[in-house]
């Protein structure tokens, strides 16, 4: 059951010459989709500043956050569509494994498990979150316009360096203090026997999403490393023929 | 080679001039030959790297391989890839120098293909492996499960049958990859035999785990279930035989010609009128009765993946095939008759 994978090159190629030339249609709804996601997540961040600053602790912001968080961060689920439509050229597969952590976070942790939603590491990673995505939104928008403010290109390659390990931090201590009430819960688990035999056992599985964090992250990391050097250093790299 | 020749003809002389015969003369040299200069440069640096004059316009690809290798003995020939152009297609081992676009100076582009392996020590290390791993899980080896259920045994006569049906379709396939198989790709990449022995081991134990385990629920409709399940499956592993017995037959030994497959007297080979690849519709329906055999949802994955991929490779043979023939049958889908 082998595959043969010397076929698609030739034609991948014509296939990107159509591509580059956008339609209008394409821009336009780009635009707009960017400028809509970059409002959302500057209000998500003027109620979480809000509310720190009149109750003066972080319990109870999740809660009061909730809904418009699960609301734009489902939303980019759009943005994987994109990329298999060819409108924006980033690989599917990338944006599909960032886009399925962030939604895996936000619906299969915190908002599934009540009990860790008042932790620090929760309050950590949606900062974090936060202020990229408000720094990535603007930066496509501003890109579509071709008005691109260097403070901004420069936060959006620069940031993530801090940025992407305090948040995988702040998910993978949400995750491993949510282990506990996962197991005496023994939520989203099937055990045998069962008409389908098949078992699932949620907390191993968090456990292993965990472990796939150190394969996953430092590949998502190089890969806007490389991004950086080409787009701030003007870098040319040569892609490895794979 | 001539002076050798020279000696042959001589030698053969001496032994004639022993009879009475008027010695016949030596028949004229051919025609002179115009050698080719082959300049190898790197695919990605243009780096030259190799320069051979004094090249027969006879010689293949393969020929012109082995003499790169000899200089860069790091790059045996299965790991080279010679082309025209550093971004076209690969040349092929079998083309002749002399046929090929170029002058009496040919420049090939060399990119390394990475670390090479045998198809058959890939096909056959993906098969060994799910027939013995499910067999460790059917007689409930220890760590594996509860140890009071030790080399004990099932008490499902459909957990042995399928045990049976599991382990005939991959020992049906060892042979068909020992005798049967003809595969044009003499290797192919050595990180593939990491990809697809896990995937096939690793969905193997999956699957043995639950239809081994002594908690097993059995079909829900018993006995008709699986009765049907199981002809599913027979029928379909007949015509899986069939389809790779009718494409060994289209491809004499040796030879690189192309053919189109077509149905046989054999009635499970009529499907090649409406299926570009019947191999892998067939493939798909025995694994589709082995679900309904055991009920099992992970074999219900490992159903939907494998068609998924298969799909895929159905649709790209298909595409090789409607580029190759311009006679192609139009009614012929990928893998599923009229649907896909």
């Amino acid at each position: 059951m082998a595959s043969t994978e010397e076929d698609g090159s030739v034609e991948e190629k014509e296939n990107n010459n159509k591509k580059r030339t956008k339609s209008a249609f394409a821009v336009a709804w780009l635009t707009f989709y960017n400028i809509a996601m970059t409002a959302g997540w500057l209000v998500l961040a003027m109620a979480m500043m809000r509310f720190y600053i009149q109750k003066g602790t972080h319990k109870g912001l999740y809660k009061s956050i909730a809904r418009t968080l699960k609301f734009f961060q489902t939303i980019a689920l759009v943005e994987v569509v994109h990329c298999a439509i060819g409108i924006v050229r980033t690989s599917v597969i990338v944006t599909g494994v960032q886009v399925c952590s962030r939604i895996f976070m936000v619906w299969f942790i915190t908002n599934s498990i009540k009990q860790i939603q008042n932790e620090e590491s929760v309050i950590l990673f949606l900062v974090v979150w936060t202020f990229t995505e408000i720094t990535r939104y603007s930066f496509y928008t501003f890109n579509l316009l071709n008005h691109l403010p260097y403070f901004i290109k420069w936060a959006r390659y620069n940031m993530f360096i801090i940025m992407y390990p305090l948040g995988v931090a702040g998910e993978l201590l949400t995750i491993y203090t949510a282990l506990p009430y996962v197991r005496k819960t023994g939520m989203l688990s099937m055990r045998l026997p069962n008409k389908y035999n098949v078992s699932f056992d949620y907390y191993y599985f968090l456990i292993i999403v965990m472990l796939s964090y150190i394969p996953l992250f430092p590949q998502l990391y190089f890969h806007m490393l490389r991004q950086r050097r080409k787009m701030l250093l003007g870098e040319i790299i040569v892609e490895k023929d794979e | 080679m001539d002076t050798l020749a020279l000696e042959a003809k001589a030698n053969g002389q001496e032994k004639k001039s022993s009879a009475p015969r008027p010695r016949p003369k030596p028949p004229k040299k051919a025609k002179r030959i115009v050698y080719f200069e082959v300049e190898i440069m790197d695919a990605k640096t243009k780096e030259k790297l190799l320069l051979l004059d004094k090249v027969e316009p006879t010689s293949t690809i393969l020929d012109i391989k082995a003499l790169f290798h000899k200089s860069n003995p790091q790059w045996y020939p299965a790991r080279q890839s010679l082309r025209l152009d550093p971004k076209g297609k690969g040349l092929k081992d079998e083309d002749i120098l002399q046929t090929l676009p170029v002058g009496t100076t040919a420049s090939f582009y060399f990119s390394d293909l990475g670390a090479q392996i045998a198809w058959g020590t890939v096909f056959l290390s993906e098969c060994y492996g799910p027939l013995l791993i499910y067999l460790m899980f059917y007689f409930r080896l220890p760590f594996i499960y509860a140890p009071k259920y030790d080399f004990s045994s099932s008490k499902h006569w459909v957990v042995h049958l399928a045990c049976m049906c599991h382990s005939f379709h991959y020992v049906k396939r060892i042979l068909e990859t020992l005798f049967i198989h003809r595969i044009s790709h003499g290797t192919m990449p050595l990180r593939n035999i990491f990809k697809n022995c896990s995937y096939y081991w690793c969905f193997a134990a999956w699957m043995a785990y639950y239809i081994n385990h002594p908690l097993y629920t059995p079909p829900y409709y018993g006995q008709q279930q699986v009765k049907t399940a199981l002809i599913i499956f027979l029928f379909c592993q007949v015509g899986n035989f069939s389809i790779n017995i009718t494409l060994r037959n289209l491809k004499c030994p040796g030879s690189k010609v192309k053919k189109i497959p077509h149905p046989t007297k054999n009635p499970f080979t009529w499907i090649f009128a409406l299926v570009s690849c019947p191999n892998y519709t067939y493939e798909l329906g025995s694994w589709m009765g082995f679900t309904v055999m055991t009920q099992c949802l992970p074999v219900a994955f490992f159903t939907i993946v494998g068609f998924v991929l298969m799909t895929v490779w159905a649709r790209g043979k298909h595409r090789n095939y409607r580029k190759e023939f311009h006679d192609y049958p139009t009614l012929r889908s990928p893998i599923l008759p009229f649907i896909l």
